[in-house]
């Protein structure tokens, strides 16, 4: 049993190095990105939402009374006149069918970053794997993969959504799921292959065909490494996709989502109340404003990690 | 890796009429399709424990050739035979699955630049001990020893130093020897070095060069060694092949190619190139004209358009035949 003995008694040294290597490249490409300012503001709004929406359950569980504040049936019964404005009580006022407009913000906050993470997840993990695979094998797996990335990008998203709807009803679940597959496959696929397209030729995939490496070896030790960067990237900018998409969607009344920021201005409008802003600003400015905010923070969250990840700064 | 007696009559690798054409796209239309004729009919044989040389100008397809012997390119026609005492002699071309992955054991390849034959996300250590880990061989803690021990000797001392750094961590010469390590780490019996000094500076290149010599004699490695540069040829190789448009025109022992050069296009190369060693006086040839492109080559002599002693013959014939001349030298040249 004595490999087994001196196998551990290295194992945490090698382990020990991997883990100081990986911390060191963290910090430095968290100076990098805190020096890039944008990135900063955007993580800045990203953590108050996150804020927002953790505390959502807390306040539901301590101190707002559920039939009172709950975001889908909840009712401000003590309200004479619904929508009501801002109050003690309900700081951003209600909606039109009386409940807390403040409670529905928190609330959609928690589902807007899943369904933006999950689609953004989904989305790379399928890209990064299309774009690399493409551009290893090329040929006849190529031209597939590529023939299907045409038809993701040429398909009618919204048509497709509605029919979705009718027949098995869209939640945000869904919904990210929906757009993960057609990005993936689509656009993100395909700027992935381009970037994939350069690494596939180093001669360190040469090198590691030579020393016996198989497919499933190159692809996931040297091609996909060293997509990553980029793919991450993509993700910030999926998710900024995502949570608009699904703005405009549940604006539409496409989607089954039981509450979000899209839904309250929808019912907004469906109230009538659409273009009064000036009177009922309450029942649009902390919706739109949401969604605008949170949209941007990803998005410059994602140019700054481009500057983070761009070789030209990483030369030093 | 010690051979039996016999063993220099049989040679390590033999490639008969080695052929590589890659197809260039020439527009919309595919019927009309154009070649690349990097490596074209090459044969030649490589001994037991010795240095072959490769040379020639840059885009005659010694990469290529190079290439092809570790199963990196596939040919077009051709046969390599290796036979390395052990398994019966087997076509490269032929093998797959297991038969390529063992094979892959034994042939290993050095590439021409330091700066891109390394995955820049990876610590030296797992780019030394990538073939040990794809071909499933140690444990972990035998990697780490077996990857020290060979940064030790190629000189990368203390190899813990070096383990856990990165390829942008090190100099070119320093990259290289990473390199020479990795190709050695699982004791191949032949190396394709694809001039694995030229990117680096003058004073490194002896430094890598000895190291790779030295090692050779003491595993008992083969090398193919690519290079254009004669005095590095004269150095590492007791037989060369000059390569010109994708065929060997010349082949040899080194130092009489050297000092008496029979085809004009080898001829060329040495009068451009000093050879230290005034006793070789040579007159200066000229040899007019560009370098040649190997794309659908007509098929009189490859380097008809630029021979200074081209003739009528020359113009209306084939492309010469690898004819010996005695004493192993072999010339592709009718006039020679
Ligand atoms: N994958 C490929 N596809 C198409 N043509 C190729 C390919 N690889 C090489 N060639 C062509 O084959 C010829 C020989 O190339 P090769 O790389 O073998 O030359 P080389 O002698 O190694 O040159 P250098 O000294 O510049 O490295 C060149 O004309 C090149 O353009
Ligand atoms: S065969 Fe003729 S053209 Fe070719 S190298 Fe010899 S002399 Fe020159
Ligand atoms: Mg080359």
């Amino acid at each position: 049993m004595s490999p087994q003995r001196t196998y551990s008694q290295t194992q945490p040294s090698l382990w020990k190095a991997r883990l100081t290597l990986a911390t060191r490249s963290l910090r430095q490409s968290w100076t990098l990105f805190l020096a890039t300012r944008i990135g900063v503001i955007g993580l800045a709004i990203i953590a108050f939402y996150a804020l927002l929406a953790a505390a959502h359950p807390i306040l539901m569980m301590f101190v707002w009374e559920e039939r009172v504040y709950d975001p889908v049936v909840g009712y401000a019964f003590e309200e004479t006149r619904q929508p009501a404005p801002p109050s003690l009580k309900h700081p951003l006022g209600t909606d039109p069918l009386g409940r807390d407009v403040l409670s529905q913000l928190m609330f959609s906050a928690r589902s807007e970053f899943m369904l933006g993470l999950l689609a953004a997840l989904v989305t790379v993990s399928i890209g990064t794997i299309v774009g690399a695979v493409s551009a290893y094998f090329g040929g006849v797996v190529d031209a597939v993969l590529m023939r299907l990335a045409d038809i993701m990008i040429m398909l009618p998203v919204i048509s497709v959504l509605v029919v979705l709807s009718a027949l098995i009803g869209v939640e945000h679940f869904e919904l990210a799921i929906i757009i993960g597959i057609v990005s993936g496959f689509g656009a993100t696929g395909v700027v992935l292959k381009s970037q994939a397209l350069s690494v596939v030729v180093k001669p360190y995939v040469e090198a590691a065909k030579t020393a016996g490496g198989g497919h499933v070896h190159v692809i996931f030790v040297h091609v996909v490494p060293n997509l990553l960067p980029l793919s991450f990237l993509y993700m910030m900018f999926t998710v900024t996709g995502a949570i608009f998409s699904e703005a405009v969607l549940s604006f539409l009344g496409l989607l089954d989502v039981r509450m979000s920021w899209g839904l309250m201005i929808h019912v907004t409008e469906s109230a009538g109340y659409l273009l009064q802003v000036t009177e009922y600003w309450w029942l649009i400015f902390p919706a739109s404003l949401s969604i605008t905010l949170l949209c941007s923070s990803f998005y410059l969250v994602g140019r700054s990690l481009d500057e983070v990840v761009n070789p030209r700064l990483r030369q030093l | 890796m010690t051979q039996a007696p016999d063993a220099p009559s049989r040679p390590l690798i033999h490639a008969i009429s080695l052929t590589k054409r890659f197809p260039v796209s020439s527009g919309w239309f595919r019927r009309d399709r154009s070649f690349a004729h990097a490596v074209d009919g090459v044969s030649f044989q490589i001994q037991r424990g010795e240095s072959f040389g490769l040379v020639g100008e840059s885009g005659c397809g010694k990469t290529t050739t190079g290439k092809l012997l570790v199963r990196l390119v596939d040919p077009t026609e051709g046969k390599i035979v290796f036979d390395d005492g052990e398994d019966e002699p087997t076509d490269i071309a032929s093998l797959s699955g297991r038969s390529l992955k063992s094979f892959r054991r034994k042939a290993q390849m050095i590439f021409q630049d330091p700066y891109e034959s390394m995955n820049p996300r990876r610590t030296i250590f797992d780019t030394v001990a990538e073939p040990l880990k794809v071909q499933k061989i140690g444990g972990a803690i035998e990697r780490v020893e077996r990857v020290s021990e060979m940064l030790g000797m190629v000189g990368l001392t203390p190899p813990a130093t070096f383990l856990f750094r990165y390829p942008h961590e090190l100099s070119g010469g320093q990259r290289q020897r990473v390199a020479v390590a990795r190709a050695l780490v699982i004791e191949p019996i032949f190396i394709v070095a694809d001039e694995p000094t030229s990117m680096l500076d003058v004073s490194i290149r002896t430094g890598i060069m000895r190291l790779m010599e030295d090692l050779a004699a003491r595993l008992g490695i083969s090398y193919l060694y690519i290079t254009h540069d004669l005095a590095v040829a004269r150095y590492m190789c007791s037989r060369i092949a000059v390569m010109y448009l994708g065929k060997i025109v010349e082949q040899g022992e080194t130092e009489e190619i050297l000092h008496n050069p029979k085809h004009p296009y080898t001829q060329a190369l040495l009068s451009a190139v000093p050879i230290p060693d005034p006793s070789a006086a040579r007159p200066p040839v000229k040899i007019e004209g560009g370098v040649s492109t190997p794309i659908d080559p007509p098929p009189r002599c490859r380097f008809y358009d630029r021979c200074p002693v081209a003739d009528a013959f020359c113009r209306d014939s084939e492309h010469p035949p690898l004819e010996d001349k005695g004493g192993g030298r072999m010339v592709a040249c009718y006039k020679a």
